[in-house]
């Protein structure tokens, strides 16, 4: 059995953030939560990278741990998932998070006020009948029973952006990294995410010079 | 006699609080008793077929890899 997880390509994602437009759009999310979201370290500053996080699906998820209701499971493609029904937006899960994945409708607001939990569900829906309007209204298009991957994945356009069965998923990005190779002295840019160089077409290389 | 008794009194309510007790909590793993979800194969255009759906997905899968889109 597959175990889905994210993989994100730092060397090349642009920060165009459409993995999170596209995360927003197709679960209707509400005006304040966002469950993808794209970090960048040393933004403006060449060699800046930048990653995008939600959760991850840890295979020993901390917010597993430590929700006082019991409110996660885990699916048999190692998708954290969580009952919202259960939930009571006590926000264990968000100070337990290494990714601060757990988001809430109400921001930071007080206990038993801040609503629901709500996280990446890698596009898998909730423990409500698969693609009903129930389990789109609580969480979002179930897009893996209808055999499709996350769509921030699909929608990345530079494929920084990995998401499925974390063998293809790595196996997909060792091929990328050893055709790619190393930069030389480059640090960071087209040669670094796509290729040495010299693999550039000879044409260009005459122009130039 | 008295002096006796006063001071096994004193000395049972002083000593009272040198007792060790183990503070940490024991933490038992909670288990998921909601609503139980029904399988990705499970219902909608798979029909139960998981052979089909796991095609499905290591289709998309594979279509992540531009190396092997560009050949």
């Amino acid at each position: 059995m597959a175990r889905m997880k994210f993989l994100c390509d730092a060397e090349r994602c642009i920060e165009c953030n459409g993995c999170v437009t596209a995360c927003m759009n197709e679960h209707d999310m509400p005006w304040g939560v966002s469950r993808r979201r794209v970090v960048t370290i040393n933004d403006g500053v060449p060699g800046e990278r930048s990653v995008s996080v939600a959760c991850m699906h840890c295979s020993d998820a901390p917010c597993m741990a430590v929700c006082p209701t019991d409110c996660f499971y885990k699916t048999e493609e190692g998708v954290v998932l969580h009952n919202k029904d259960a939930c009571i937006g006590c926000g264990y899960c968000f100070f337990a998070c290494p990714f601060g994945a757990p988001q809430f409708p109400n921001g930071p607001a007080a206990f038993g006020a801040r609503g629901k939990m709500d996280k990446c569900t890698f596009c898998a829906g909730g423990p409500e009948e698969n693609g009903s309007k129930a389990e789109q209204e609580k969480y979002g298009r179930n897009r893996l029973a209808e055999g499709k991957l996350p769509l921030c994945a699909e929608m990345c356009s530079t494929k920084a952006l990995l998401a499925g069965d974390a063998a293809v998923v790595s196996d997909i990005f060792r091929e990328r990294v050893l055709r790619r190779g190393k930069a030389n002295d480059v640090a960071w840019g087209w040669a670094t995410a796509y290729g040495k160089p010299e693999q550039a077409a000879p044409a260009a290389k005459g122009e130039a010079k | 006699m008295k002096k006796a008794l006063c001071a096994a009194l004193t000395a049972t309510f002083a000593l009272a609080a040198c007792g060790e007790y183990s503070q940490v909590a024991n933490y038992k793993p909670g288990s998921y008793s909601g609503k139980s979800d029904t399988r990705p194969w499970e219902g909608g255009q798979f029909a139960g077929n998981k052979q089909a759906w796991e095609a499905a997905l290591a289709n998309r899968n594979q279509a992540q890899n531009e190396y092997k889109r560009a050949q």
